[in-house]
């Protein structure tokens, strides 16, 4: 039990590194910043090792395994502490983060290495680690909450690390107080939970909530509130509708950064959270209408923009914000080892494209524009294999991984109680426009002619320290599917099989006979899943191979189509003018110019001139003048007499009384 | 007078003293009269921090209390106290006023001399304010503590100095006439039940909890609004704010650090220390009113923060919006939320503090708080940057640093009584990060666009003492929350207890200067007349009696004390108009 009872050196490692590296890096050698860096990460990804590896030594009542370290704040009945734990569902994330974190540091040391700020960059990226780690090993809300802010800072940090260029610092204020957005609502359903369980703790909160009755369908009850403030958090992190504008702009950050935080972990966030709420959302079905709804819009909005992004990352960005979808379409439809199942698969081949796209970029000298590369497959040849093999496994293709897991979200969608096939329908959609454009990606940027000058850019293949996590990652693309494949065998899928354990609690037991149905639909979806696939790579090998003219004449006869696609349905722009330009101008011209300055402190002004002005007219009473005193004695003594005997000066009255 | 400890004295007194010291130095002398003011600050400091073993763990009543006659008619008492709200407040205070004396290191070169005396002299005024238990003294301390932060403000301030000074102390005064009159109103109400009257506080509090002195719901209403309208305007509770900015924009770093970090506090301290246990009913009728400016007051000070293109104006429409939080945590009457509350007001000191010593480090290099002036900054002073920036989060309220405690714990505990306030409140978290991080970026993001700016020299040895200091301190608050609010968590629910009328008690409490012991028979005897008519008081007949330590120790000097129901009858209470 050398982890398990030491949890928190999972998280520390990289925040030592952190500190250590951020402290005092700025006049080390890179090499030695590296060591740091790697090495803790490295570190922390043996311990989550050894901690899996105790973990299932475990017997089940053991689990979940939760360790309170320290009270971090207490107040009356409420008490936040500094609590680890870990359960099946901590296990995948913590192997994905500390696995996919690491194998990510080593590739930025070859990636960053002509950069300056390099100790910058990876005391932040470290930074990033701790605050992950402490997301998903937080054994209360309010301790994710922390890792959930941390990685949002992290975020911020790295998308604005080139800080000098405005677009860079932009998107990274923009992606930090969006995310602010989505924690409001984070915040706010913290506060319903504590009012209705009066604790904070996943083990006694779930265990009080399992029992009690589920909100119906269509009725606002604490559950389904509580449910739908947590989504709307779930939504800034990971990039959903409405939230999702910043996720496209944080490609400002280094590559890295971008497979890291905006693909493979800090996105996926939110699929965690519902993921480890799932008993609370297992009561407000309303809710989870509500994330399939959301989920599958997203999927099927962002990946129709993707269709028409010329830079390269922009297009992964986009990708990225549908798969997210795909993820909380499954959770949505009760489906949540398939969500997981999804991010993890996801996790490996996305940021496997982010790296080979960041290869791309390097062996580019920076150009990032898709149109202005072509033909490259045989000059850096690794990184075109690796990339080809991201591309077939997210556009579904056996036996790559992400044929498994969108098979099962897919699966599960269709057989959803509300409107199942309208989101089978749409999720079917989007894997055609996914495979399409992840291929017109491909085919852009490797194939064809080069349609950049062949003089000026000396296209190069990347150094082994990135060359090499694009390997281990590309394996990990092929292979991760395969524990959900005994399915198709008509045997137990182990992924599933493994997170029952979680989510068993507070599921409606009919597993039997929705497992007999989803046997029966398993193999005719999955082929009609990869004829889907397949139809899209035509599609795209048509367009962009074969007439290569097309595209433009497309875009051409469909102007406006084509225009809204490729400014994002402008959102960017209602936003600018629905939400920020109005706030300024009310607080600019109304609050601070007319409010402040010219109702409340005209008013004290105004006060304090009549007070001087009545003074003022006072003083002129004060003559020095002995006859206009005297005047004023005569005065005075009237009014008191007048006073004093005004009774008696109303005879009719007094008498009358008497 | 009987715990033979003047600890207290001590803190209050002891930089006045000591500041007798630097007027013997010559006035041109300025590096002794440096030392010497840091050396007066700093054991100022260790000995405040003499206070916190003195404070229990879960007890609430007065500590170290002190109690000397001084004035006989009317009855003006010398009476000190101390519990666990009071005590950080006023370590907070010597640790700022510390800080300021580092601060002002190479910023004040005119008048050294009276200003360290001035800045010691209005530590004075304040640790006097936390500490005091009398109202008359606290109302003398509330009006002594002007004085030095007038000069602080007119003397060593920037352009409009003299009238940011003299509307300081003009709209303070406009509160503070309202208290006295309070003041006094509450003296000749507790002539019904002590012959001469008390000033004291814990007396008149117990009267009023008990019965013992009675006011009618107007009355009250009266009451409780001279005392509040004096806190909200020092607070500043919106729309009583308009000094603030003003105020802060013109005075000197030291007097920002101390106004925004200290003096704000003492709105909000008195309302805890005064307002809900003196008048609980009206404080209940007014709450709703309150709670909505508080949120306006959150709201529009992040608003106008926004687009403020004074970067120090900014950092004090930010406090505006940080205050109202207190201000809602205070009047959701929940013990959560009053511990955030108090946590938010030791939270926010260190923050804010630490933004207007760093807009004053700006302000050496470059002498301008415009905004546009700077930019890019983040290249020649990357410290500097850094130490901005992990200020900034902790003022939006990152977890694990300071702001995020008191802001959660409002919020939390308001959530449990009134969710619309408490989410109304929560999207100030959104505009915090909204005005934060839009002026960093303006300010230490992108190419240095000024020529000037390019040679800033970053963070000097004695600016990073001072920034790591309150750095460690962010962080500390931040992780390590308990050690504050165990301390003051009786203390604050003490507050709330005392908000309960409770009339038909059992017990007998006496204080001393009561010397007269209500029966249960005569509090009986009001049963169905006062009590049916708030409601809030039929719950808590059983609440707890809070016997504050002194009477605790009177009640054993006094053998018996003679019951006299003539005095505290129903129908004399009736009677009295």
């Amino acid at each position: 039990m050398l982890i398990l009872n030491y949890l928190w050196i999972m998280p520390a490692l990289p925040l030592l590194g952190s500190a250590i590296n951020g402290l005092f890096g700025s006049k080390w050698p890179n090499k030695l910043i590296n060591t740091v860096a790697v090495g803790s990460t490295g570190l922390s990804f043996l311990a989550a090792l050894e901690a899996v590896r105790e973990f299932t030594q475990l017997s089940p009542e053991q689990i979940p395994w939760v360790k309170q370290y320290f009270t971090w704040i207490i107040a009356g009945d409420f008490r936040a502490g500094f609590d680890l734990q870990i359960d099946h569902l901590t296990v995948v994330m913590l192997l994905v983060v500390t696995g996919v974190g690491w194998l990510i540091h080593i590739y930025s040391t070859g990636y960053m290495a002509h950069e300056g700020g390099y100790y910058r960059f990876f005391s932040y990226l470290n930074l990033f680690m701790f605050f992950m780690l402490i997301l998903v090993l937080a054994a209360n809300y309010v301790l994710l909450f922390v890792g959930w802010e941390g990685v949002g800072l992290s975020s911020y940090l790295l998308i604005g690390f080139y800080f000098l260029r405005k677009s860079a610092a932009d998107a990274g204020k923009k992606a930090f107080i969006v995310n602010r957005i989505g924690d409001f609502g984070f915040m706010l359903g913290m506060f319903l939970l504590f009012k209705a369980f009066g604790t904070l703790d996943f083990v006694p909160l779930f265990d009080k909530a399992a029992p009690q009755p589920a909100d119906p369908m269509g009725h606002l009850g604490t559950f389904t509130v509580a449910c739908l403030l947590l989504f709307m958090g779930a939504c800034g992190k990971s990039a959903q509708l409405p939230l999702y504008v910043w996720l496209p702009d944080a490609m400002e950050g280094p590559t890295p950064v971008s497979a890291l935080i905006h693909a493979a972990t800090m996105v996926t966030a939110g699929v965690y959270v519902v993921a480890r709420s799932h008993v609370l959302f297992m009561h407000a079905p309303t809710a989870m209408l509500v994330v399939a709804i959301v989920g599958c819009a997203t999927a099927f909005f962002a990946a129709t923009i993707g269709l028409v992004q010329t830079d390269i990352k922009r297009v992964l960005a986009y990708s990225t914000v549908s798969q997210l979808g795909y993820m909380f379409l499954a959770l949505g439809v009760g489906a949540f080892s398939a969500g997981i199942f999804h991010l993890m698969t996801h996790a490996f081949f996305k940021a496997l494209l982010f790296l080979a796209a960041g290869s791309v970029i390097h062996a580019m000298g920076g150009e990032q524009d898709m149109t202005r590369m072509g033909g490259l497959s045989k000059k850096i040849r690794w990184t075109y294999l690796t990339m080809l093999t991201a591309t077939l496994a997210i556009a579904g293709f056996p036996p790559l991984a992400g044929f498994f897991s969108k098979d099962s979200i897919l699966l599960n969608a269709y057989q959803s109680e509300h409107g199942g096939r309208i989101l089978y329908a749409f999720g079917l959609l989007t894997a055609l426009l996914t495979s399409f454009y992840m291929f017109r990606l491909i085919f852009l940027t490797f194939f064809g002619k080069p349609r950049y000058d062949e003089k000026k850019v000396h296209v190069h293949e990347s150094p082994k320290s990135m060359l090499v996590p694009l390997m281990i990652l590309a394996l990990l693309s092929i292979v991760g599917g395969w524990m959900a494949a005994p399915a198709f065998l008509g045997k137990p899928d182990y992924f599933a099989k493994f997170l029952e354990p979680v989510f068993a609690q507070g599921t409606v037991v009919n597993a039997e006979a929705a497992e007999a149905t989803a046997h029966a639909l398993e193999t005719p979806l999955a082929i009609v899943a990869v004829i889907t696939a397949a139809l899209g790579l035509l599609l795209a090998w048509w367009l962009y191979l074969k007439q290569p003219g097309k595209p433009e004449q497309l875009a051409k006869s469909m102007r406006g189509i084509y225009n809204t696609l490729l400014h994002k349905y402008y959102v960017d722009e209602i936003y600018d003018a629905l939400v920020v330009k109005p706030l300024l101008w009310v607080s600019r011209s109304v609050l601070w110019q007319t409010v402040d300055v010219r109702i409340i402190d005209a008013t004290v002004n105004g006060v304090a001139e009549g007070a001087t002005g009545i003074g003022d007219g006072v003083r002129h009473t004060q003559s020095g003048n002995t006859r206009s005193y005297a005047v004023w004695v005569v005065i005075g003594a009237l009014v008191i007499i007048a006073i004093v005997f005004w009774p008696y000066l109303r005879p009719t009255t007094v008498g009358a009384v008497r | 007078m009987l715990h033979g400890s003047y600890l207290l004295t001590i803190v209050i007194f002891f930089p006045a003293a000591a500041s007798l010291a630097l007027l013997f130095l010559r006035a041109d002398d300025h590096v002794w009269i440096r030392r010497l003011a840091l050396t007066i600050a700093t054991v100022e400091f260790l000995f405040s921090l003499l206070l916190i073993p003195k404070v229990q763990i879960g007890v609430a009543g007065y500590q170290l209390e002190e109690f000397a006659k001084w004035i006989n008619v009317p009855p003006i008492n010398y009476h000190l106290g101390l519990d666990g709200i009071n005590l950080f407040l006023v370590i907070l205070t010597t640790f700022l006023t510390a800080i300021s004396v580092l601060a002002s290191w190479n910023s004040i070169q005119h008048r050294v001399k009276e200003f360290f005396v001035m800045l010691l002299m209005l530590e004075v005024g304040v640790v006097g304010v936390f500490l005091s238990l009398d109202l008359f003294l606290f109302f003398l301390f509330w009006e002594v503590m002007l004085i030095p932060m007038y000069f602080l403000i007119g003397i060593w301030g920037h352009e409009r100095r003299i009238y940011a000074a003299v509307k300081f102390v003009l709209y303070t005064m406009a509160g503070s006439i309202l208290m006295l009159v309070g003041i006094i109103w509450l003296h000749n109400l507790s002539t019904a039940a002590v012959p001469g009257g008390t000033f004291d506080l814990p007396a008149i509090q117990q009267m009023l909890q008990s019965g013992a002195i009675r006011v009618t719901g107007l009355e009250e209403m009266y009451l409780f609004l001279a005392f509040f309208l004096a806190f909200a305007i020092k607070v500043p509770l919106f729309p009583f704010h308009t000094w603030l900015p003003d105020a802060h924009v013109e005075a000197p770093t030291a007097g920002s650090v101390i106004l925004a970090g200290v003096l704000l506090k003492m709105g909000t301290y008195g309302m805890i220390r005064f307002c809900l246990p003196l008048f609980p009913n009206a404080s209940h009728r007014a709450a709703p009113i309150v709670a909505t400016l508080a949120i306006i007051g959150i709201i529009y000070g992040a608003l106008v923060a926004l687009v403020q293109p004074n970067l120090k104006k900014l950092v004090a429409y930010s406090s505006v919006s940080h205050l109202g939080f207190v201000v809602l945590g205070i009047f959701a009457f929940e013990n959560i939320s009053m511990q955030g509350a108090v946590f938010q007001m030791l939270a926010h000191g260190i923050s804010t503090g630490a933004l207007f010593l760093l807009v004053g480090m700006l302000y050496d290099r470059r002498h301008t708080f415009e905004i546009s002036e700077y930019g890019g900054l983040a290249t020649p002073m990357p410290k500097l940057a850094a130490f901005f920036l992990f200020v900034a989060l902790s003022s939006l309220g990152l977890p694990m640093l300071n702001g995020f405690v008191g802001e959660f714990l409002i919020l939390l505990g308001t959530f449990q009584v009134h969710w619309n306030w408490s989410a109304w409140a929560a999207t100030g978290v959104i505009l915090s990060a909204c005005y934060l991080l839009w002026s960093y970026q303006r300010v230490f993001f992108g190419e240095v666009t000024v020529e000037k700016n390019r040679t800033l020299p970053d963070a000097s040895p004695r600016e990073k003492w001072i920034l790591a200091t309150m750095a460690v301190v962010t962080l500390w608050m931040g992780i390590g929350s308990p050690y504050f609010t165990r301390r003051f968590a009786a203390p604050s629910q003490n507050v709330l207890d005392q908000m309960q009328r409770n009339f038909p008690q059992e017990a007998t409490v006496v204080h001393p200067l009561a010397q007269r012991p209500e029966r249960a028979t005569v509090a009986a005897a009001d049963r169905g007349g006062r009590l049916a008519s708030t409601p809030a008081q039929a719950s808590t007949v059983n609440a707890p009696v809070v016997i504050p330590s002194k009477a605790r120790d009177l009640l054993v000097i006094l053998p018996s004390a003679q019951p006299n129901p003539s005095i505290n009858s129903p129908a004399k209470a009736a009677a009295r108009p």
